[in-house]
């Protein structure tokens, strides 16, 4: 099923967050989804970021550091997300395995430059957790809105990316095409 | 210009390229485990779906928790076996005949040079070692592998990294990969694969090899690769004698899968290993390597020796070494896990579980279990463990808990002493 992106962000600042982070292995047990809902990000330690806090439940958009989604291929760490109505991470860059799970799923791993993290995370910072993303896909722009301000940035996806985000998912691109 | 090992292993195996550098590739293997497969299956019988490409490709193990701790997992061991039964899948090993899955699959002789294999684990870049390209995937990838018999990849690049020396006494494997990681960092191969160069890795055993493939991941990288040669062909020959007139014959068959000499990297490091020294980690990243002088003296609550890293009969060997005649300090717990039953046996019979068991360690089945804290010696809050394991991410052994990886025999000296000790420091 087609995935709707954007929404309200959460900074997590910090590099190298690991899948272990964002959903621990002693969850793996469950086999299903919507079990792993309560537990999103449970084991991030990070000033100021409650895992069970608000904030998190009201977000629908991450935006972070470099080597995002790193460690266990765990595909557990994006359906988290997933259930979490989270469809848009955007960071400096992802570990290659968490990203392509993203897509997988049907869901963005946009990739935007330190400097554009930066200014993302000093909007935040200004309007103290306030930014609202609003996603364009085919037009590849981020537009980030807060306090009256919008910051406009665009990014790169790769054709086969888009397909996959297009068709809902790789399950769905396989088994029409082979 | 020539090719690396990767780039002819996808030329080989091309199904489509539906776009510029995205590569589908046919399979030669997809191996499942009971943590990642459920979810495929349950997918697949709600699509309509619930097929196998083909059940003599597809090998699968229960290996994370076994045998089951509670009903979660005896449910995700059974979903996993009626699946097998129902596809009639005959490489399928439940309770008694199973293993670390990186430690099985090789030791059946499923991996050759030149295959193509997914898993739903990311370790799964140990494969490698075989001069294969195997990597670790998602559910969903998995789920489509084991459908339609492919999966999609970047064009791969490779970092090529060159061991030269000799390593010295007491130095192994895991200290090159740690070390050759703390040089790389832990995003450094990211999207690429790492082929492993140069006498040193000659030298190695398929044992060690694997040890190397099998951290690829912890610098972020696809997977590793090593150059097949006889050291592939006499491991692999109970497997594949009917095939071959000789080793020599299977040897030039599977040489083609060697990288050529003009090959394209995008990125060469050369290493010398002749002063190499037992390395260790410290904090929560694998990329934090320090010497293990560095670090000695660290207080460790428990040792764990076994994994998909360090479990197969070598490491074994390597901390019995170590361990014989000795105790272990009364202020930690032992614990070894060997890999899998053919590792457990080997070790009754050299008299080595002896000398684990006579030094005081705990001797668990062949699993997962700890490295992951998921059973079989998770850690406390505030608890230290010296680990053979590949992960100290913060909580992975047990939330609040710390990891420090090493050699089977630093981790056996650590035993022995209660803190962080350098084996070749013991009297």
């Amino acid at each position: 099923m087609k995935k709707t992106f954007g929404g309200p962000a959460i900074v997590l600042d910090r590099a190298d967050i690991n899948t272990d982070e964002i959903i621990p292995a002693k969850y793996l047990t469950e086999v299903t989804k919507e079990a792993l809902k309560p537990y999103c990000l449970e084991d991030l330690k990070l000033e100021g970021f409650d895992p069970k806090g608000e904030k998190l439940r009201k977000s629908r958009v991450v935006i972070t550091r470099e080597n995002f989604g790193c460690g266990s291929s765990r595909e557990h760490a994006p359906w988290v997300f997933e259930v979490n109505e989270i469809h848009t991470v955007i960071a400096e860059s992802y570990a290659r395995i968490f990203r392509q799970n993203m897509f997988n799923c049907g869901m963005l791993a946009i990739e935007l430059p330190k400097a554009d993290i930066d200014t993302l995370i000093a909007l935040d910072q200004e309007t103290k957790g306030g930014v609202d993303v609003e996603i364009h896909l085919h037009e590849q722009q981020v537009i980030a809105r807060g306090n009256g301000r919008e910051k406009a940035f665009s990014f790169e996806i790769s054709p086969f990316d888009k397909a996959l985000v297009d068709a809902g998912g790789w399950v769905e691109y396989a088994d029409a095409r082979y | 210009m020539g090719q690396t090992t990767a780039e002819k292993i996808f030329a080989a195996h091309l199904r489509d390229e539906p776009f510029t550098g995205t590569k589908v590739l046919d399979l030669d293997r997809v191996l499942c485990h009971e943590i990642t497969t459920p979810v495929a299956i349950a997918d697949l019988e709600w699509r309509g779906k619930d097929r196998v490409y083909d059940n003599t490709k597809i090998k699968a193990v229960i290996d994370h928790v076994t045998p089951a701790k509670d009903s979660k997992t005896a449910l995700q061991a059974k979903i996993l076996r009626d699946w097998a039964r129902r596809h009639n899948i005959k490489d399928f090993f439940d309770v008694g005949r199973n293993g670390v899955c990186h430690a099985l699959f090789p030791e059946k002789g499923y991996i050759r040079p030149g295959f193509t294999a997914i898993m739903g684990d990311s370790h799964t870049c140990t494969h490698g070692a075989f001069g294969a390209f195997a990597a670790g995937v998602g559910t969903t990838d998995l789920e489509v592998g084991i459908l339609k018999g492919v999966c999609a990849f970047r064009e791969p690049k490779t970092i090529r990294v060159n061991l030269t020396g000799k390593l010295p006494p007491g130095v192994y494997a895991k200290d090159v990969i740690l070390y050759v990681i703390g040089q790389l960092g832990v995003n450094g191969a990211t999207d690429r694969v790492i082929e492993f160069h140069g006498p040193v890795v000659e030298a190695m055993s398929m044992d060690a090899r694997m040890t190397l493939c099998n951290m690829a991941i912890e610098a972020g990288g696809t997977c590793g690769i090593c150059q097949p040669d006889m050291v592939t062909v006499d491991y692999l020959w109970p497997f594949i004698e009917k095939e071959f007139t000789s080793k020599q014959a299977a040897l030039e068959e599977y040489r083609r899968w060697c990288a050529d000499a003009d090959a394209g990297y995008d990125k060469v490091l050369d290493f010398d290993v002749n002063g190499l020294v037992p390395q260790v980690t410290y904090g929560y990243k694998p990329d934090c390597v320090k010497a293990a002088s560095e670090m000695s003296g660290t207080r460790i609550d428990q040792v764990y020796i076994g994994t998909c890293t360090n479990g197969r009969i070598e490491d074994l060997r390597q901390a019995a070494a170590v361990l014989k005649g000795r105790k272990i300090a009364d202020t930690l717990r032992g614990i070894v896990s060997p890999a899998t039953p053919k590792i457990f046996q080997a070790a009754l019979d050299e008299g080595i579980i002896q000398i684990f068991m006579d030094a005081g360690f705990c001797v668990t089945n062949p699993t997962c279990g700890a490295c992951l804290g998921m059973s079989n010696g998770v850690l406390a809050e505030g608890e230290a463990c010296a680990s053979t394991s590949n992960r100290n991410f913060n909580g992975r052994m047990g939330k609040g808990g710390m990891v420090h990886l090493m050699s089977p025999s630093t981790a056996a000296a650590t035993a022995i002493t209660g803190v962080i000790t350098d084996a070749r420091t013991l009297s």
